[in-house]
């Protein structure tokens, strides 16, 4: 890497190399070109939710100046252009995570929404008491408590599939896990505190080697890396828009379309319904099925632009650009005095989490923020991984897209400040 | 250029989050309550031992927290020792306004020591700081819920 340019060269193969002008890309958020307490704003704290590109922003407010009507009902023209641009967004998501289909592709509101329509419409379905579920030590609260409740509600079993100290999932023990009791195994991709990248395909193939169904939380692996339904051969998918550049409200549940459509609606209403009489009402096919009432109309539109930016600049170059700037961190963070990351699994995202001796995670966040350095501190909703290292709160560094190794630099700095104040 | 900073993490409040005082369980205690501040993740219990007059005899806190929450949480059972109840509150209610509005005379609303006012001062760096108003008053909103026989108390 580069450091004076921001360049990053990117490698295909042995013959064609790409270049990612990070500062081109840095033009087009246009919130990114700002001063926070007179620094430069370094905003690092994507993980939690990034920030929006001009093409999100004119595709949400072109909709509204010029075809915005309500979707799916309407004859007139302005209802068919929006009906048209809304589910234009479906086949797009589709083609981007290569569905089988797009009736695969259920909008809801996040990541958090799509794993409790599951948990709701597919486990109260198909789950009875005794059956197993098994999910690591590093999710998400969102997908921990739906199958707490769940439990809570019909007796089903909670296993949890361990890592080791460096935060690396631990494959074989996950394996030993597994038996004909397991149901479903609800895994997350990427861990938001620790960064780790789950072996999320050899997971899935086991789950299914034993009959069980996977679910897998996407919400801080889409942004990172291409994935693939039908390589992984998943049976749900989640994750939410507002973390892939695109606006908050929307996000997708990826099903199997015959898995969808075995399952009874989440929510009843308008939309999600062939026909309704008193007597007997028969529900849509999926993807409409789980969709009641209106949609985030413009927010999928809005979702639809992010995922034809991040098509544009080539998923797999904001991969590389993103292990050169997590390369770059774990480098310079390593070195500063008394700092350890928590995380250090051999295949991560662009995420550092870390402690410093003597200070608390959330003394970091409010000294670096004056430094202009907008990192997220404490739990990151992830309570059962912080225990397991012992701690109550790390700092979080989450990269995407548009951040620079001297963003890197400035973070570092403002650490120094840390450590002159807490010596 | 840290200016805030400074007020903030004043050398006293450095002492205190490193050395807490007072952080130890109270086995005399007479009663005690749960702070958590779901936000950060802090948690804090306060211990108090109050006499048949309602004078606070000892003030004792555990737990883990930030450096400002357990700054605070030390120099609040260091200036609890020897109040009533009623004192406690008013020094509570009057911390609280200086926590979160401008320009607000503690000592004159705190009724109370000059001593016990300046050490609540010292934390009045935290106005510029929102966010961490919560993590100040964590351990009085705590000793509050101890005095009026409540379990737990949560800042969110």
């Amino acid at each position: 890497m580069n450091k004076d340019t921001n360049v990053v060269e990117i490698r295909h193969g042995v013959n064609s190399t790409t270049t990612f002008d990070v500062e081109r890309i840095r033009a087009d958020f246009p919130i990114l070109d700002q001063s926070v307490y007179g620094k430069p704003l370094v905003y690092f704290d994507n993980g939690a939710s990034a920030q929006k590109p001009r093409q999100v922003i004119d595709a949400m407010n072109d909709i509204m100046e010029t075809n915005y009507s309500n979707v799916h009902r309407g004859v007139h023209a302005l209802s068919q252009r929006s009906t048209e641009a809304y589910e234009a967004v479906r086949g797009k998501v589709a083609r981007f995570f290569n569905a089988a289909s797009e009736n695969e592709i259920v909008f809801c509101r996040g990541g958090t929404e799509a794993i409790n329509v599951v948990a709701y419409a597919y486990g109260r379905k198909f789950l009875s008491a005794g059956d197993e579920i098994v999910i690591s030590h590093m999710e998400h609260h969102s997908n921990i408590v739906p199958w707490q409740m769940l439990r809570d509600e019909i007796g089903i079993v909670l296993r949890v599939a361990p890592i080791d100290d460096d935060g690396n999932f631990l494959l074989d023990d996950y394996e030993k896990l597994l038996s004909d009791k397991t149901k479903l195994v609800a895994m997350t991709h990427v861990s938001n505190a620790l960064g780790t990248i789950v072996p999320i395909a050899e997971v899935i193939r086991l789950a299914h080697d034993h009959g069980a169904r996977a679910l897998v939380d996407g919400c801080q692996a889409v942004q990172h890396g291409a994935v693939d339904m039908q390589a992984l051969d998943v049976d749900f998918y989640v994750f939410s828009s507002h973390k892939l550049y695109g606006p908050t409200g929307i996000g997708v549940l990826y099903g199997k379309e015959e898995l969808l459509n075995s399952m009874p609606p989440f929510m009843g209403g308008g939309d999600m319904i062939t026909s309704v009489s008193f007597e007997k009402t028969e529900f849509q096919q999926a993807p409409l099925r789980f969709e009641a009432g209106t949609p985030s109309i413009v927010e999928a539109i809005g979702m639809g632009a992010a995922l034809d930016y991040l098509d544009a600049i080539g998923v797999d170059n904001i991969s590389a650009h993103e292990e050169g700037i997590l390369h770059y961190a774990t480098e310079r963070l390593s070195q500063v005095e008394g700092l350890k990351i928590i995380g250090q699994a051999s295949d991560k995202a662009a995420i550092i989490s870390f402690i410093m001796d003597g200070v608390h995670a959330h003394d970091i966040g409010t000294i670096i923020d004056r430094a202009g350095v907008a990192v997220r501190v404490g739990h990151h909703c992830a309570q059962p991984v912080m225990e397991r290292f012992g701690i109550a709160a790390t700092a979080r560094a989450s990269f995407g897209l548009y951040n620079t190794p001297t963003e890197v630099d400035t973070l570092v700095e403002a650490l120094g400040a840390v450590r002159e104040f807490f010596g | 250029m840290f200016d805030d900073l400074r007020e903030l993490y004043q050398e006293v409040i450095l002492d205190h989050g490193r050395n807490p005082r007072n952080f130890r369980h109270a086995n005399n205690a007479t009663c005690s309550a749960h702070g958590n501040n779901p936000l950060c993740g802090d948690m804090l219990v306060v211990y108090l031992c109050l006499d048949d007059d309602g004078v606070i005899e000892d003030a004792a806190f555990q737990g883990q927290g930030c450096a400002i929450s357990v700054a605070s949480a030390s120099m609040m059972t260091e200036i609890l020792k020897g109040k009533t109840k009623a004192e406690a509150e008013r020094l509570f209610s009057a911390f609280h306004k200086m926590c979160t509005s401008g320009d607000f005379d503690i000592a004159a609303a705190a009724e109370c020591d000059a001593d016990a006012v300046e050490r609540l001062q010292m934390l009045s760096g935290v106005r510029e700081f929102p966010v961490r108003v919560k993590c100040a008053t964590l351990a009085w909103h705590t000793m509050d819920a101890a005095v009026k026989g409540q379990q737990d108390v949560s800042t969110e």
